[in-house]
């Protein structure tokens, strides 16, 4: 199996003659600072290593960043109408989203968090599919292989393994699949985060890390994750290079991360990526953001929003007009009007699935209690009655009849 | 130890009827069989992937592992680093993606930096995507004490798995049973937790391994996951036990008969599925039960044991089900585990506590 130690990779800590960082240690350091190819006045800025994206590619990836946009305000709308148990939205974070989804393949893998809805719905999967996990039908609503893209991880970090795994197996088979792996801030504190990027070094494996760094781990701050220079250094430590980006500037974030897909196929084996974003919402629509953050906090954030300044940029160089936006603001609402509809409509949930895909066959202890559950539904019994505290009316009637 | 019993059982008839006695059988230690089966299934299946810590160039602290990297590459069994989450989790990719891994937790509390990706993924993944992604992992353990050794190395972890739904949780207790147990895991599409009583690695039994690999890749061996077998017939009273507990159990049934009682021995092998058909057939039969267990008692498989029996064979107790089991404490230290460990008295004075109405 080849390891970090041939090819000259791995336990190169050796100093140069001269005592400081060898060249080859010095090549896995991130940039000074993020980069950054269209700046928040929607100007063009220059970086050696990375291209600017040509405009027909930029527009065509920036329609994605408007029905990105529309889907976080729709869900956000869904859950105040109490369509949706809860939406962790993206946004001010699409550009990272849409992004992470369009530098892959159709061979490669995605694998996201609960907060990437937009990634996923952006890679192809269908957008009520991916809501069915937050509207409470089911823990997940997409059959993974179908687009390649994993089930929306919920415990931090834990997706990151797996990560390591599909492209471990996809490696040994000789296939080219990238994997490319989402995580926040927050998670990388996690030991998973560690092992993860050890184990993706160790077996030199194509996985591209990808941190949206939002500033926040819900209400804890980055500075009270790390004291690390940057979140992109910790890939050093693992014989990586690591690289930062700035997280709203989507022609920036297409370059870097296509680069590190390229080099994962290519055989470079993983990297990882930071991305300097700003979570412009609260954690979830059951947080208070105010506890922690001050208003003035988030409105400097405001102006560099990702939007903003692609449009800025694209209308300049008139590749985007008064129709084209149009267009692309019709498609968005074509597809918010998609999932309002399908959220208003009522999902029959069947008690029966409960116990279906426990086992691959069920147990006999399986069996006996989806019969016990099927006769207390044959004979008219409504569990959910007993829920006083969530149905008012309902719940009067059950407790009245507790003795 | 059915098997073990019944093959010296035979030979001796074949003598006395005059029989030209066989060939002398080879035997295999559990280790050997559990190596075997290891060997057999990744010759079987490409997609069989054996990893974890030391099961490389080392052959695993036990040896379970040995000779296979040699025969198979390093690219089908290979040492990992130093971390039993990160092992668990690439597992689970790794079984996303068209493999069946085989992970070695080096010891029983060793895979407990592995328990959130079992609970939250091994466990679950299955369920959440409506069966569209299987997981067919197994999570070997070398588990339980009665080998002196120090902290850490003797838990007896199977409640937190057996109650973890999604696992299906298996504790061998004979070499035969190792073999064919083994493959059976590997070969199924949900995850497993095997348990391998580290105080049998050294037993043996007469075996032909290249048999039973005749055997299963024929199709002839009887499913195990799910089915308790029957170690030891008896009319008095069962005793229900699994992995280490197995041997003293049916010591203590032999002992038992030389005090002219009768006791059955109910070998579960399989935690979940829990077989009640087997256990409750067998206690409605004799009317009184012991369940035997390595792990402390409280909350235990044994107390889950007790529950389904009094709830299914109420009628046909004549005493209350009693367990021997651990103590509720930490495993003991090497000087002190014998004091803890389930012994041949203990469950005699146990089965003396029955009713007895003589």
């Amino acid at each position: 199996m080849s390891t970090a130690t041939n090819e000259g990779r791995g336990m190169m800590g050796v100093p140069a003659e001269d005592g400081t960082t060898s060249a080859a240690d010095r090549a896995l350091l991130p940039s000074a600072r993020p980069v950054q190819l269209i700046d928040p006045a929607g100007r063009h800025t220059h970086d050696d290593r990375y291209p600017l994206p040509d405009g027909e590619r930029l527009l065509g990836v920036y329609g994605r960043l408007v029905t990105g946009r529309r889907i976080n305000d729709q869900a956000n709308a869904l859950v105040r109408q109490g369509r949706m148990a809860v939406y962790p939205s993206s946004h001010g974070q699409e550009a990272c989203q849409v992004a992470a989804a369009v530098v892959l393949d159709e061979e490669d893998w995605l694998f996201p968090t609960y907060r990437d809805t937009v990634a996923v719905i952006t890679r192809g999967v269908d957008p009520l599919e991916v809501l069915t996990l937050l509207r409470g039908d089911w823990h997940g609503g997409y059959d993974p292989y179908e687009h390649r893209v994993a089930t929306q991880a919920t415990p931090l970090a834990t997706q990151l393994l797996h990560a390591v795994g599909v492209a471990h197996a996809a490696k040994l088979r000789g296939e080219p699949t990238v994997v490319l792996a989402m995580c926040g801030d927050g998670a990388t504190s996690e030991g998973d985060f560690h092992e993860a990027l050890n184990f993706a070094a160790v077996f030199h494996v194509p996985v591209v890390f990808f941190i949206q760094n939002n500033e926040f781990a819900i209400s804890v701050p980055l500075s009270s994750q790390t004291v690390a220079p940057s979140l992109a250094h910790k890939a050093i430590g693992y014989g990586m290079p690591g690289e930062r980006v700035d997280g709203n500037d989507l022609a920036a974030l297409l370059s870097v991360l296509g680069s590190a897909v390229d080099r994962a196929r290519d055989g470079g084996g993983p990297s990882l990526i930071e991305a300097h974003t700003y979570r412009m919402q609260a954690h979830t629509n059951a947080d208070d953001a105010t506890r922690y953050r001050s208003a003035d906090d988030v409105e400097q954030w405001v102006p560099r929003d990702p939007l903003l300044r692609m449009r800025t940029y694209l209308r300049d160089l008139n590749l985007l007009t008064d129709d084209g936006e149009r267009t692309l603001s019709d498609e968005a609402e074509r597809i918010a009007a998609a999932i309002r509809q399908g959220l208003n409509t009522e999902v029959d949930v069947n008690p029966a699935e409960l116990f279906e895909y426990v086992y691959t066959e069920k147990t006999s202890q399986l069996r006996e209690q989806a019969e016990q559950l099927r006769e207390e539904l044959a004979r008219g019994a409504d569990p959910a009655a007993d829920d006083a505290g969530d149905a008012p009316g309902a719940g009067d009637q059950a407790t009245g009849d507790r003795p | 130890m059915t098997q073990t019993t019944e093959a010296p059982a035979r030979a001796t008839q074949d003598r006395q009827a005059g029989v030209v006695p066989p060939a002398p059988r080879s035997t295999s230690t559990f280790a050997k069989a559990l190596n075997a089966a290891l060997a057999d299934a990744m010759e079987a299946d490409s997609a069989v992937l054996m990893f974890g810590e030391d099961v490389g160039r080392l052959g695993g602290v036990f040896r379970i592992t040995d000779g296979l990297t040699a025969r198979f590459g390093e690219e089908r069994c290979f040492d990992t680093p130093l971390a039993e989450a990160g092992i668990m989790g690439m597992a689970v990719g790794m079984a996303m993606n068209g493999m069946k891994p085989v992970v070695e937790m080096q010891f029983d509390a060793f895979a407990y930096p592995a328990f959130e990706q079992v609970v939250s993924h091994v466990a679950k993944m299955p369920n959440r995507t409506r069966g569209k992604v299987r997981l067919p992992i197994v999570i070997r353990i070398p588990y339980a004490g009665g080998i002196g050794g120090v902290e850490h190395h003797c838990d007896s972890s199977e409640a937190y798995y057996a109650h973890t739904p999604g696992l299906t949780v298996l504790a061998p207790a004979t070499v035969r049973d190792a073999y064919f147990m083994l493959r059976e895991a590997i070969a199924s599409p949900d995850p497993v937790v095997f348990l391998e009583p580290k105080k049998l690695y050294w037993s043996k039994e007469e075996v032909d391994l290249a048999e039973l690999r005749r055997t299963y890749d024929d199709g002839q061996a009887p499913r195990r996951i799910g089915r308790a077998v029957v170690a030891r017939a008896g009319t008095d009273a069962t005793l229900i036990t699994y992995g280490p507990s197995v041997p003293t159990a049916l010591a203590a049934a032999a002992a038992a008969a030389e005090e002219g009682r009768s006791i059955e021995v109910i070998d579960l092998r399989s935690i979940v599925p829990f077989d009640d058909e087997t256990v409750c057939e067998s206690v409605r039969r004799t009317g009184r039960a012991v369940v035997v267990a390595e792990a402390p008692g409280f909350a235990s498989v044994a107390s889950e044991i007790v529950a389904r029996v009094q709830e299914r064979c109420f009628h046909s107790l004549a005493a209350p089900v009693l367990r021997v089991t651990g103590f509720d404490i930490p495993y003991p230290s090497p000087k002190l585990e014998h004091f803890y460990l389930p012994s041949v008295d203990r469950i005699l004075d146990a089965v003396d506590q029955l009713q007895w109405e003589d």
